[in-house]
């Protein structure tokens, strides 16, 4: 399928269409869940990390900086995109199988068009676009969560968790979190998008696509993000 | 012309296709009927590669359709239009996206030019105003009509339909028979429908293939057709009750009054 799908395009106008349809709907529309999310991560681990380092001879600042680093190299990536799984993958197996159901696939290769490409190169590329820049956005709302769980609420004061925020910082650790969001971006929608194109059968069999995209995207995430893991911090 | 020399289709162990040889003439309204399962749609899907056979060729004029790749298949296509059993319109676009879908993605026509173009083909299958509704807002009558100006709009060379008048009633079953009829003649066009309406068999057909549990169990036209002494066709042809006291009546077997 992703062999097929590469491939030059019948008309680079109606591609660029399409991934730009696909960069609004995964992005702007993704926007206020990531933000969710990502603002309770960063509280959450705020708080969290307040608790276990209480009356330890661990300076209060390192909360900050702990923050910081948990939501740029592991959180926000890999939660953001175990949720965008949940929440695009599961859309695009479900419209692409549609498609197959309908005979929409059939009446597009009939036209002449090549399906796999249409269909799945838009969707891929607006991902590996816009996935990244959700996940960024996702670290700096997880930074802020931290600080409204924590300094409002005289955890840590403000200028303990700024420091925390500006002590130890390794640029590397944002080209990681970079990385792993291009990975994830790649994986949740090339396995989202085979689930879809190759469903047969009826609309029971396009629930289990739509479930099995977001099955095997999480499993596949979560593999990613150990080796990754492994391979970058060797 | 397009024809297809001892094609098989085996999904399994159940052969669907037992070696059909059939010819599909230009300028016709070939029709492929035979009961539910004798596979007609296996056919007519194989005819345009959706469908792979397990063996045999299909022919398109002189070109050996079965032996392209997917690249040359693609340029064949482009000369194909088709009207689907469910119309297969996209539901996201309008009347007018949906007709319009072909000369965005393969022509370098001016927005008017398309517009026109678009206009022309509603203007063909006797819709005009209705560009901006979505096919959910169209009957079924409608949805199948502009699935033929979808599939007419690049002048096809090729025209395939499965199963047109599935879900309408006799009358605009009719309009749509007369519509496929008139646009194969004046364009020319090798018109491949499938069908087991008995009223397009009589009307429109003027070379009929007859499948039987996966053979070809008889070809002809629609004046042959009442004459032949096919048993099998003839079962599936007056399968009706009515149909056979109207055979039984014209043929003076039972008096006028019963």
């Amino acid at each position: 399928m992703l062999r097929t799908s590469i491939a030059r395009p019948e008309k680079f106008r109606m591609y660029w269409n399409e991934t730009m349809r696909q960069m609004n709907d995964i992005g702007i529309g993704s926007v206020v869940i990531i933000a969710l999310i990502s603002i309770f991560i960063g509280a959450v681990s705020a708080v969290q990390f307040a608790y276990q380092l209480n009356g330890q001879l661990v300076p209060r600042y390192y909360i900050g900086y702990i923050v910081r680093d948990l939501c740029i190299i592991e959180l926000s990536p890999t939660v953001s995109c175990l949720v965008l799984a949940g929440k695009v993958g599961s859309n695009m197996a479900a419209e692409i199988g549609g498609m197959r159901q309908k005979e929409h696939i059939d009446a597009m290769e009939v036209m002449g068009v090549n399906t796999a490409s249409f269909l799945i190169t838009p969707k891929i590329t607006a991902a590996l676009f816009v996935i990244p820049l959700l996940v960024a956005v996702s670290a700096i709302i997880g930074i802020t969560g931290g600080y409204i769980a924590s300094v409002p609420t005289d955890l840590l004061s403000h200028t303990d968790y700024t420091r925390g925020l500006r002590s130890f910082f390794v640029p590397y650790n944002v080209f990681m979190m970079f990385v792993k969001a291009i990975v994830y971006a790649f994986l949740l929608t090339s396995i989202s998008c085979y689930q879809g194109y190759y469903v047969k059968g009826g609309s029971i069999e396009l629930g289990q696509a739509s479930t099995n995209a977001v099955v095997y995207s999480d499993i596949a995430i979560l593999l990613a993000d150990y080796i990754i893991t492994i391979v970058l911090t060797q | 012309m397009i024809r297809t020399e001892n094609i098989k289709k085996s999904f399994g162990e159940h052969e669907v296709l037992k070696g059909i040889s059939a010819i599909f003439e230009s300028g016709k309204t070939n029709l492929i009927i035979g009961r539910s399962g004798a596979g007609k749609t296996v056919l007519l899907k194989t005819l345009i590669g959706l469908v792979v056979p397990s063996s045999g060729i299909v022919w398109y004029d002189d070109v050996n359709f079965t032996e392209l790749d997917k690249k040359q298949i693609r340029a064949v296509r482009m000369q194909v239009g088709m009207l689907f059993q469910g119309s297969a319109l996209f539901d996201s676009m309008t009347i007018e996206q949906n007709i319009r879908f072909p000369l965005d993605m393969f022509t370098n026509m001016t927005r008017k030019e398309k517009d026109t173009q678009v206009n022309i083909c509603l203007e063909r299958v006797s819709l005009t105003g209705v560009n901006k509704k979505y096919p959910s807002e169209a009957s079924g009558g409608m949805q199948k009509r502009v699935g033929i100006a979808r599939a007419i709009v690049l002048n096809p060379k090729y025209l395939f339909c499965d199963e047109p008048n599935s879900g309408l009633d006799p009358k605009t079953s009719i309009v749509i028979d007369e519509l496929i009829k008139s646009i194969t003649i004046e364009k020319n066009i090798t018109t491949v429908i499938n069908t087991h309406d008995m009223n397009s068999v009589m009307e429109i057909g003027d070379n009929i293939v007859f499948i039987h549990d996966g053979m070809l169990e008889w070809q002809g036209n629609k004046d042959q057709v009442l004459d032949s002494d096919n048993q099998e066709l003839q079962s599936f042809i007056f399968a009706s009750p009515f149909l056979q006291r109207l055979r039984d009546k014209s043929r003076g077997i039972i008096s006028t009054h019963d």
